[in-house]
């Protein structure tokens, strides 16, 4: 699956959802599946400090496929780092480097990577963007 | 005191977020306005907008005449002695830096300040600055584990060297009211000048300078029910006088030559540029809407509001208070065992209930209680016990969908 069709099959889950508290039950679940940042990695060079939340990444690059983990103090952050990661996680670095994640601001959570957020995710997604970038062949 | 009369004042109130009524416990971040203050704002702008000080024209000479008037009401509120000792600043934050500039260039170096474990970092940063540039020292009152100073241990930081002692009224993250009488009485029984960093007080108890007998006391007008971009220093004439001008420009200088310029008097020396007009009109719109009120009522209810959402919160499994001074004010900071305020800001905002989490500018107060930060409601003279049993329903909501 492309990251397009990845990111369309995420929009049409969210469609299912019109109550908001439905909604965040859904990004908990799956802040609970994130593939997380082995014990090892959790340094504090990978820490990614945020006014709100904390967040760790580590990235891999494998036979031109990106290999995302993370983790994060609090799990609504966790959930949307999880969707971010679905989308990218198996493409291409020069995929990843261009992504736009737009598909966030459609199932309405583009609050949690404003700047003034301060949740530590804008940042994760430029780190994301960063790795890509400096294993793009 | 008619609550829902005083509500139907604050146009905001009505609003709905997400679909659901607002319910605004943000107020120690800054509170709503009524109409009488927008209303103001507007008027100003559509029937006396001019410069001000300058012109002979009519507008001009009536938005002078209604500027001085806003600080002419202020100075009755806060009890200041002279008008002129009643500075427009943009807000706290300015009139500390304007202190920590003006006042610190009398200080040398090896000379103290003294502020306290619960500042908020514009109570902090600016007296570093002052330290970095003039060789000063800075001392801090420590703070017990209920988030009340340890007034023993400020007694003996003070010595010859103190010359200033800055400390806040009332806590922004804790609620704690400091018995800012006594810092001040000790403080001047050595000589040192006082500050008292008013942001969190003046819209829940009445303030009177002269009475307290503090040098300088600072606020911002948005967190008593005025616009943004306005405060106040209010400071003792004599030293005002000592100090040298913070910024200079229009409206500060009597005499300007390329050789040599001279000084406006107070309180003009303080205020360079054109000022904020319509903000200083409307923060005095502010200072009408709190006359019409009785304070001690504004306290009373308040106080029940703190004692009836204490008690609720209470009955929730895992609570921890942080702040639980004895004198304190409308403001519970609080954590759920294991879950992050992130998440419970988040899903409570979803629920149309506005709090504040995070370490609220205060980090040296996260860092004793070794925590990131507090989930913070904090309640304003419009709020009501409706809204708290709302908050309380939410919680009850949440907390099973963020536990495991």
């Amino acid at each position: 699956m492309s990251i397009k069709e990845k990111e369309q099959e995420i929009i049409d889950e969210f469609a299912l959802y019109d109550d908001w508290m439905d909604k965040y039950e859904y990004i908990i679940e799956l802040g609970k599946d994130l593939p997380l940042i082995e014990a090892q990695y959790k340094t504090k060079d990978r820490l990614i400090k945020g006014c709100q939340s904390q967040v760790w990444l580590h990235a891999d690059c494998k036979d031109n496929k990106m290999k995302f983990s993370a983790d994060s103090d609090a799990i609504i952050t966790k959930g949307i780092i999880a969707l971010l990661i679905r989308v990218v996680n198996d493409e291409s670095p020069a995929d990843v480097a261009t992504s736009e994640f737009k598909f966030i601001k459609e199932i309405g959570l583009q609050e949690h990577l404003s700047p003034t957020r301060s949740n530590g995710l804008v940042s994760m997604v430029k780190d994301m963007k960063l790795n890509a970038l400096k294993a793009v062949k | 005191m008619d609550i829902q009369s005083i509500r139907s004042q604050f146009p905001i109130l009505a609003e709905k977020i997400h679909g659901k009524p607002l319910v605004y416990f943000d107020n120690g971040a800054t509170t709503q306005k009524p109409l009488s203050v927008i209303q103001r704002i507007s008027d100003y702008y559509s029937k006396e907008n001019a410069n001000i000080h300058r012109g002979v024209h009519t507008l001009s000479q009536e938005a002078t005449t209604a500027y001085e008037n806003a600080r002419n009401t202020i100075q009755k509120h806060i009890g200041a002695k002279e008008n002129y000792e009643v500075l427009f600043t943009k807000g706290t934050t300015d009139g500390i830096n304007l202190v920590a500039f003006s006042f610190g260039e009398l200080l040398n170096a090896g000379d103290e300040i003294i502020i306290s474990a619960m500042e908020h970092h514009s109570n902090i940063v600016p007296w570093q600055m002052l330290c970095e540039r003039k060789g000063c020292k800075l001392r801090v009152i420590p703070m017990n584990e209920k988030g009340e100073l340890e007034l023993d241990q400020f007694d003996k930081l003070l010595s010859d060297k103190t010359k200033l002692v800055a400390v806040t009224h009332i806590s922004n993250s804790l609620g704690t009211v400091n018995d800012v009488k006594y810092i001040i009485e000790k403080a001047h029984a050595i000589g040192a000048k006082v500050l008292i960093d008013g942001a969190q007080s003046i819209q829940h108890i009445q303030v009177n300078v002269q009475e307290l007998d503090c040098d300088f006391y600072v606020f911002s007008g948005h967190k008593l029910f005025g616009p943004t971009g306005i405060g106040v220093l209010y400071g003792k004439e004599e030293i005002l006088n000592q100090m040298p001008p913070y910024q200079g420009g229009g409206d500060m200088i009597k005499e300007v030559t390329f050789e040599k310029t001279t000084y406006n008097v107070l309180p003009h020396k303080f205020e360079a540029g054109t000022p904020n007009i319509a903000g200083g009109i409307g923060l005095g719109a502010a200072f009408e809407f709190l006359n019409s009120l009785d304070m001690k009522e504004v306290l009373k209810h308040e106080q029940e509001l703190l004692d009836y959402a204490t008690a609720e919160l209470t009955k929730i499994e895992g609570i921890k208070f942080y702040g639980e001074a004895k004198e304190k004010t409308s403001v519970i900071s609080f954590l759920i065992d294991g879950l992050h305020p992130y998440d419970v800001g988040t899903l409570l905002d979803k629920m149309g209930i506005a709090v504040r989490t995070g370490h609220h500018c205060t980090q040296p107060i996260m860092d004793q209680f070794c925590i990131p930060g507090t989930i913070r409601a904090s309640f304003a003279l419009y709020n009501t016990k409706e809204e708290i049993d709302v908050f309380i329903a939410a919680l009850n909501r949440i907390i099973p969908m963020l536990k495991d």
